[in-house]
């Protein structure tokens, strides 16, 4: 979790440089949807718009979006999900869903602490 | 219980046919399937026993209590199959002369005008085959017209978050892009929220209300008119019309196109193989754009209309699933304008008296009081307790009641929806109640053993899970 920034809508984000960044689901997040049963991505060269939704994932109990807390073009999506959603609840902060560069725009993003005080805000 | 292809014994069979009385003719070898079908082989006797045990099985409305929050699964009373098996309804062919079915397109004539008076539109189609089929179909009209006033920068279609999931699936689906908002913190739309992001790319806007918090949104006028002021549509869905039919018109609120779910609140047959009817209506300026056919009545004359410049053709074969329209039109009439209206009233009487019993021990989401029905949130008792909207939901199986919807709305967590309808009395109201409690006390002296529920069922907990993940679809010989 090191160097990692956090969503209010319960992603994360690791800058790989500058202007690249992995994003992924938040481990509260993994929790709260239970049981990943398929994730959707979105492809290599899509362009994605701060706020809007890039992916969705499936539990059993619902789909939900995943918002994009950056605008930038997907450089790298991570194949391995697609066969295996379970890697989100296993391991939430390895299961990268997409890599972004050209980032142009990003929320305000929260360090872990405040992630944490903010989750138990909303509980 | 074993699958019915376990239970095949090669050779047996309960197949008598009466001799050939024409010459046999044999097909070429290359028209011939190369394999045997490989179908169950079985004694009538245990054909019979095998799906007799796969109906007890089942749960169904006539089992017992079934508040499955926004299908609306009330009584579906037997005059309406009584109706639908008369011969003349149910000896038909879609491709018999005109001429000799004029009674079953009055039927259908009919059924659009009563629907019209209820919803409040102009002329309604009876092609789709289902709820969500209809939406497709509904949001293909609101293209068409776009398309025709050759406005076509308009590809939004705007959904509240507490919208059923196949409004954005459908939107999607019609080529549409969807733009989701937040409800307000009491379940409305927001209205600022609404303002924001209306403008010259929006195509439409999806409600159903009473929404599926069980709530009537009072701003309903002014919701339509910032759509309509930025040049968009409304669009109705009907999954919630039982708690208003008499009373108030989706047409009158500001909607251009609804579509109703006959199996939810025309009591038609639900689920489990159908078929299903979910019709399209729509307000005069966009009738042109409906699918074909349509029937038309001309001197006493009724014809079927199978071409339309304008029409966005056909969206399924035929004209629908035709009994399905007789049982809903034999609702109507033995119910009666006025007999529809107490329907809803009860429907909505009933979603407040389970209400007002449940409010001291569950939590609900929304003060009351409701519309057909309403929502509990059980995220202080997963909290405490450890105890899910899911695990309660098991534990309900063992009490013989179906549990509510979960996980539903979205925007509320470990939700319970329940939608009581207007076929229960009071007395099951007042058991199920007591069932409801007795759950609750168990899941806080005892969560542990709400987590093993169902005990006495078939079918204890199936792993969802490993059934999502690897689905296993067909019998492997």
């Amino acid at each position: 979790m090191k160097d990692m920034l956090f969503s209010k809508t319960h992603e994360w984000i690791q800058f790989l440089d500058e202007t690249t960044v992995r994003l992924g689901l938040t481990d509260f997040a993994q929790s709260e949807l239970g049981d990943l049963v398929f994730i959707n991505l979105p492809e290599e060269g899509d362009e994605i718009l701060i706020s809007e939704s890039f992916a969705d994932v499936e539990s059993v109990k619902a789909v939900s979006n995943v918002y994009s807390p950056v605008t930038g073009t997907v450089s790298r999506i991570n194949e391995e999900l697609l066969d295996h959603p379970e890697l989100v609840n296993e391991s939430p902060y390895e299961a990268w869903f997409v890599e972004i560069e050209n980032v142009r725009e990003q929320h305000e993003l929260l360090s872990e602490e405040e992630y944490q005080q903010f989750i138990h805000e909303e509980e | 219980m074993k699958l019915i292809f376990e239970k095949s014994k090669a050779g047996r069979g309960c197949d008598i046919l009466p001799s050939c009385d024409v010459p046999v003719v044999e097909l070429d070898d290359n028209l011939k399937r190369q394999k045997e079908l490989r179908l169950p082989e079985m004694s009538e006797t245990d054909i019979s026993r095998h799906y007799t045990e796969l109906m007890k099985r089942t749960f169904g409305v006539n089992d017992g209590f079934y508040p499955l929050g926004s299908c609306t699964m009330k009584y579906n009373p037997k005059i309406n199959d009584e109706i639908a098996k008369l011969p003349g309804f149910s000896n038909i062919h879609p491709l018999q002369s005109i001429s000799t079915v004029q009674g079953c397109l009055e039927v259908m004539k009919k059924a659009e005008e009563y629907l019209c008076e209820i919803t409040g539109m102009d002329g309604i189609s009876f092609q789709p085959a289902a709820g969500a089929h209809g939406e497709f179909t509904g949001l293909l009209l609101i293209r068409a017209y776009h398309q025709a006033r050759k406005d076509e920068k308009r590809n939004k279609i705007i959904v509240p978050d507490s919208a059923h999931g196949t409004n954005p699936a459908s939107a999607a689906m019609a080529g549409f892009t969807v733009i989701n908002i937040a409800s307000t913190k009491d379940g409305y739309v927001d209205l600022e929220e609404l303002k924001k992001v209306v403008g010259e790319d929006t195509a439409g806007f999806m409600l159903t209300n009473p929404n599926t918090m069980g709530l009537f949104d009072k701003n309903i006028l002014e919701i339509t008119e910032i759509i309509h002021k930025a040049g968009g549509l409304n669009y109705y869905d009907g999954a919630n019309l039982n708690a208003i039919m008499g009373i108030a018109r989706p047409g009158d609120m500001g909607f251009d196109v609804v579509h109703l779910n006959l199996h939810k609140t025309f009591s038609t047959p639900h689920g489990g193989g159908g078929p299903g009817s979910g019709p399209v209506g729509c307000k005069e300026n966009l009738i042109k754009f409906l699918p074909l056919p349509r029937v038309e009545e001309e001197d006493g004359v009724y014809k079927l209309i199978l071409e339309k410049e304008e029409s966005i053709g056909r969206v399924k074969g035929f004209y629908g699933n035709f009994l399905i329209v007789v049982r809903a039109l034999t609702y109507i009439l033995t119910l009666g304008g006025n007999g529809l209206k107490y329907a809803s009233e009860n429907a909505v009487l009933n979603a407040n008296y389970m209400m007002h019993k449940l409010k001291d021990i569950y939590k609900m989401s929304f003060p009351g009081p409701c519309m057909h029905e309403f929502v509990m949130t059980i995220e202080d008792l997963k909290k405490e307790k450890g105890v899910t909207a899911l695990d309660i939901a098991k534990a309900l199986l063992d009490y013989g009641i179906h549990p509510p919807t979960m996980y539903f709305p979205l925007n509320v967590h470990e939700a319970l929806m329940l939608e009581p309808t207007e076929t229960e009395s009071k007395e099951t109201l007042d058991e199920v109640v007591e069932i409801f409690k007795k759950v609750y006390e168990e899941a806080m002296s005892n969560p542990q053993s709400l987590h093993q529920s169902p005990k006495k069922t078939p079918i204890g907990r199936p792993d969802e899970v490993t059934a999502a993940r690897n689905p296993v679809l067909r019998y492997h010989f």
